[in-house]
């Protein structure tokens, strides 16, 4: 994990005031600072429009700030090309969608793998680890089971898996129990952070009091800017 | 950009070593396939403008190169060692004729095999009946020919037989395939009996058409005996058939003129038919690439649907485009994909193009009787050209694809 001559710093995920503007002068973060260590939990909250989402974008490298410093899992997310954007996010980030963005046509073992596909791993290699990510999030049984014949819990305990199945240094989640009933979110919730537990770092945006209350760090937002940084 | 901002405490993580995007080609190609099979019905449709724009071009190819061959293999048949000997035009523009001993000279000739003549019957008509108006002749003409001549031409009889050394001095005739339609006699039963130059003639056999000698189609044949005694016709050819050795067909053909007219050479036309039917074969050829065109338009059309389908994809599958930059998926990626799914789709509608065109040269070389020709070329052109065509329409699109922002593309759906 480290580099010649430098020490392990503990650091996965750091914005330096990072500022995001949006044609039309819309902005949607006004300097952001803050630093994740590894294996961290954090929730972040605040109301719809506050920047949680751009944060979290910006976070994960799809998207760059307009101004600020960004660094993620060593590499300094301004400076580096598309490529190596991709490369961060294909081997050290995994991604939690609200909506799944399972492919309908794709058995669950097939949307897992998917999860690999872009770490140049070969297929059969993605299909063993798929298979036991699935069991993993306790869909074993479900392995030729195409999305639409999944309840809604299951379906986002497949992305889930597919976004564990290469073992990411970071979990960044968006309104992850968004669409799910609460049996279903706790469910889903355990499970991230369970992946967590295991050294991986998790952000986590949601507008679910509740959900935030289960994370030893809270961050909330308004308007572009943090405006609380609570630990338990 | 570097902000001035009090560096914190501690620096972050270095970076891993094995942090690159990677996916193989063939990988790259299941997805793009993958892409495929889930929008089956669109996607047959929009591959069938290609499909059909190829089928029709290799369709053009295939059946004139099919009737091509086929004419190709009638002049093989026939033989290309047939030479005609014919009087000439003279210097001030009256006719020659070759003299009656060109015959006999000819056929002494060394690399000689054969030689039949047929020589005019100036001023007789063929008429059904003599109640029909000697102006009608209905085109026909009237020849007397050698009793081998069917045999120097490849000709065979359609019905009955030829002249032989005993029907040649009598008032029998031998239709070719042209004056027999007109006459309306349909068969050379031995009942059927033709006016003839005032004299009735009994129609003793039917020529099928005469492919390297046009000309007697339309001619009615009698024996040379009978037209010398009833028509005065003089022993002086109009038209030899001579067949020569194959080797040496050059050698015979620049002979023939001294040897059948050795006082005025100048006076003789040498030609060999098959020349001719060689030329038309290749004019065929000529013919098609205006069809060729008409195919190309097609293939444009084709072309122009399949960006537009890939355009709309683009659009519709935001989420998923996003998905993939989320999974670490490059722009290059993303772009390839596209292009390849796009390159793929016109690919699949060339190789059904190429089907489609097989098919249908098979189903016309059938009905035609010829052999069935889909030239090589066609077979490699057919999806070679679904290939470039896809790949160019899917250019646009996948650009598009790639510079689509995968936030905005997340948010979409």
């Amino acid at each position: 994990m480290t580099g010649a001559g430098m020490a392990d710093t503990g650091v996965a995920l750091r914005l330096t005031d990072v500022v995001k503007e949006y044609t039309g002068g819309v902005f949607a973060l006004r300097g952001v600072s803050i630093d994740l260590r590894r294996g961290e939990q954090v929730a972040v909250v605040g109301p719809s429009g506050s920047g949680k989402t751009t944060m979290l974008t910006i976070l994960g490298t799809l998207e760059r700030p307009t101004a600020g410093g960004v660094f993620v899992a060593g590499h300094d997310a301004v400076k580096a090309t598309d490529r190596e954007l991709a490369g961060v996010r294909a081997h050290e980030i995994g991604f939690v969608f609200q909506g799944f963005h399972l492919q309908e046509v794709m058995t669950a073992l097939d949307n897992v793998a998917t999860g690999m596909l872009y770490t140049g791993a070969p297929a059969h290699e993605r299909r063993e680890a798929a298979k036991i990510a699935l069991d993993r999030v306790g869909l074993g049984h479900r392995l030729t089971h195409r999305p639409g014949e999944l309840s809604g819990g299951e379906r986002q305990r497949v992305a889930i898996a597919r976004a564990l199945i290469k073992g990411p240094s970071i979990v960044l989640a968006d309104e992850p129990t968004g669409n799910l009933d609460s049996k279903s979110g706790a469910g889903v919730l355990d499970l991230l952070h369970g992946l967590a537990a295991e050294g991986a770092t998790l952000g986590l945006i949601t507008h679910d009091s509740n959900v935030a209350e289960s994370f030893p760090r809270r961050i909330q937002m308004r308007d572009g800017e943090i405006v609380a940084d609570e630990r338990q | 950009m570097s902000v001035a901002v009090p560096r914190p405490a501690t620096a972050p993580d270095e970076p891993r070593e094995r942090d690159v995007a990677r996916i193989s080609l063939r990988e790259l190609l299941a997805v793009a396939a993958l892409g495929l099979r889930s929008r089956r019905l669109r996607a047959s449709l929009s591959a069938l403008g290609i499909a059909i724009g190829i089928g029709a071009m290799v369709a053009v190819v295939g059946i004139s190169a099919s009737s091509q061959a086929d004419l190709l293999a009638t002049i093989d048949r026939l033989g290309t060692n047939l030479l005609t000997v014919a009087p000439g035009t003279a210097f001030l523009g009256q006719s020659e004729s070759l003299p009656n001993t060109a015959v006999p000279m000819i056929k002494h000739m060394g690399a000689v095999q054969q030689a039949a003549a047929v020589y005019s019957v100036s001023g007789a008509t063929v008429r059904r009946t003599a109640y029909v108006p000697a102006e009608q002749t209905g085109g026909i003409g009237v020849d007397a020919a050698d009793t081998n001549v069917p045999s120097a031409l490849g000709g065979d009889m359609a019905s009955g037989h030829f002249l032989n050394a005993a029907t040649e001095n009598y008032p029998t005739v031998v239709l070719g395939a042209g004056a027999a339609q007109t006459l309306q006699i349909p068969a050379a039963t031995g009942h059927i009996q033709v006016f003839l130059g005032g004299t009735w003639f009994t129609v003793v056999g039917i020529l099928n058409p005469l492919i390297l000698a046009p000309d007697l189609d339309h001619t009615a044949l009698i024996g040379l005996p009978v037209a010398e005694r009833l028509f005065k016709v003089q022993n002086s050819p109009s038209t030899i058939f001579v067949r020569a050795n194959v080797d040496r067909v050059q050698n015979v053909s620049n002979l023939l003129a001294p040897t059948a007219d050795p006082q005025t050479p100048d006076g003789v036309q040498v030609s060999r038919p098959s020349d001719s039917l060689e030329a038309r074969a290749a004019a065929k050829t000529q013919f098609t690439t205006l069809l060729l065109a008409l195919g190309a338009v097609a293939l444009l059309v084709g072309g122009i649907g399949i960006a537009n389908i890939m355009v709309i994809s683009v659009l519709e599958r935001r989420g998923e485009i996003g998905l993939r930059r989320a999974l670490g998926a490059t722009r290059r990626h993303i772009s390839s994909q596209f292009l390849m799914e796009s390159a793929l789709l016109a690919t699949l509608g060339g190789v059904a193009g190429l089907i489609f065109g097989a098919v249908a040269t098979f189903v016309y070389s059938v009905a035609q009787n010829q052999p069935m020709v889909v030239p090589l070329y066609a077979v490699i052109a057919g999806p070679a050209a679904g290939l470039l065509i896809g790949a160019v329409a899917g250019l646009y699109p996948a650009a598009k694809a790639a510079r689509l922002s995968p936030t905005e593309a997340l948010r979409a759906s």
